[in-house]
């Protein structure tokens, strides 16, 4: 008898993942799914909660509760000081590897060249030889249109500039699945538009992302699915139409209203 | 003698040579104790930053004991109680009483004292490396030595840089304080040399100038030292 086709398991799934600040509940049972090649965009005003979910992923918070899996395995978690922390060092690291990371302050390695930041992952982490680890880091730098700027410091790079060495670092690791935290709140209006693009490029290429963002133009044209965070509880998901056109919640209409 | 410079000469009736060699046992004492004392830092900033309340509280006591204390009482302190401790440490084991050398000694003095201060050089130069980075390679899945190693620390050390060459040059003259417990680095040799011939003018400007001959050359390093490590920033201005 053949086997029935075992579906493939979610490239990213949270569930119920709860958070507290001292005595501030400030997730509440949010949970997230995205299959290969999704693009999940999380919108919602500041202080609704949507960076702290992000950061749960991967671990950056600690969650007081819920589940984290990546591609069918469960990180496994235990009580620590704090929240949850993960049982196992490696299993951990193992998890970040395949999750970039994308931040509002591109973070990246002051001592480094923009080179040298894009290499070290794939080097110190994924044990890649230099010549590997530089081929790849130019294949990348060069599709952000930042090749010419491989031997430059990030100080001396504009805000746009910077953001898109930070997209390169976290695609040269090859990750599954990528999380972008606010990628363009730190920008001036007029760079925005440069590292969207590239983010739009990775959406239409397939890479499974989830998003921060308050671009609710951007949200609205690359996501697959959107969610509506308000006071740390999902108040309305679904597709892009849905969620901007036709919202089932009057909190997420008001809220769509109010921002575009 | 025809004249009082001859008595710097190298060689015997000359005293150059023992001034060369007191300031070879200088450096060496120095060179010795800052890299103990950069170690204790290194270990004690991140005990006061991510050690248990024990561990804090220790350190503490550790880094405010011996600021508070002037280090010429901490070195006949240390030294004599030390040296003390360690034989009747010896004799309960069934040892036989040894002879502390001098140079070993004032190492482990010296060291313990610049300790205490490198200590809170790196504790300020650690709380100053941005957050941000640190995170963006805790998220790529970097282990905590290699994140130590590759990113805190090169980050850190710039803002540790200008308190560890104040240290270094502390340091330096902090071994004159060893002639008292008679281990014979520059300011004792000097001393002698000046108490033999009776040219005290001459050879305390004598080591006057190779003191400040140390600290030109040791600044030069740092500058090199600071240039290559400040690489990425842009020029302060």
């Amino acid at each position: 008898m053949p086997d029935a086709p075992v579906p493939l398991p979610p490239a990213i799934e949270v569930r119920d993942l709860h958070k507290h600040f001292g005595t501030a509940h400030v997730l509440r049972g949010v949970g997230v799914a995205a299959q290969d090649g999704d693009v999940v965009s999380l919108i919602g005003s500041s202080g609704s909660g949507k960076s702290t979910f992000l950061r749960c992923i991967n671990m950056l918070e600690a969650p007081t509760s819920g589940q984290i899996h990546l591609g069918g395995e469960q990180l496994i978690l235990k009580p620590g000081r704090d929240g949850l922390v993960a049982r196992d060092r490696r299993q951990l690291e193992g998890f970040r590897a395949r999750l970039g990371m994308v931040f509002q302050s591109f973070n990246l390695w002051q001592h480094m060249t923009v080179l040298q930041n894009v290499i070290e992952g794939p080097m110190q982490i994924l044990g890649l030889g230099r010549a590997e680890a530089i081929a790849r880091a130019e294949a990348h730098l060069a599709r952000v249109g930042l090749w010419e700027k491989r031997d430059a410091y990030p100080a001396y790079l504009s805000g746009g500039q910077q953001q898109r060495v930070a997209i390169a670092r976290a695609l040269a690791m090859d990750p599954q699945v990528m999380l972008f935290d606010e990628p363009t709140s730190a920008l001036d209006p007029e760079l925005v538009g440069e590292v969207l693009k590239v983010i739009r490029e990775l959406a239409d290429e397939g890479r499974t992302m989830l998003l921060v963002t308050h671009e609710m133009r951007f949200a609205r044209d690359v996501s697959s699915k959107v969610l509506y965070l308000h006071q740390g509880q999902i108040e309305e998901e679904g597709p892009p139409e849905q969620v901007f056109g036709a919202p089932l919640s009057d909190r997420c209409r008001a809220f769509v209203a109010s921002v575009h | 003698m025809d004249s009082a410079l001859d008595l710097l000469a190298l060689r015997p009736p000359g005293w150059g040579g023992n001034l060369l060699m007191g300031l070879l046992r200088t450096i060496q004492i120095a060179a010795g104790a800052y890299a103990l004392g950069l170690l204790i830092g290194l270990c004690g900033a991140m005990g006061k930053l991510h050690g248990g309340v024990v561990l804090r509280w220790g350190l503490e006591i550790y880094t405010t004991v011996i600021r508070a204390v002037p280090e010429l009482v901490l070195i006949l302190l240390l030294y004599y109680a030390g040296t003390d401790l360690l034989n009747v440490v010896r004799e309960a084991l069934g040892l036989e009483r040894a002879d502390i050398s001098g140079l070993w000694a004032g190492i482990y003095v010296i060291g313990l004292v610049q300790g205490a201060y490198s200590t809170e050089v790196f504790r300020g130069a650690f709380q100053a490396v941005p957050p941000g980075q640190v995170e963006a390679a805790r998220a790529m899945g970097l282990g905590p030595l290699k994140l130590l190693r590759r990113i805190t620390l090169p980050i850190m050390l710039p803002y540790a840089l200008p308190g560890l060459s104040n240290l270094w040059l502390i340091t330096t003259k902090d071994t004159a304080l060893l002639a008292v417990v008679g281990f014979g680095e520059l300011a004792l040799e000097t001393k002698q040399a000046a108490g033999a011939t009776r040219e005290y003018f001459m050879f305390y400007m004598a080591a006057g100038a190779l003191y400040l001959a140390l600290t030109l050359v040791s600044s030069l390093g740092f500058g090199l030292l600071e240039r290559r490590l400040r690489r990425g920033q842009p020029a302060q201005t």
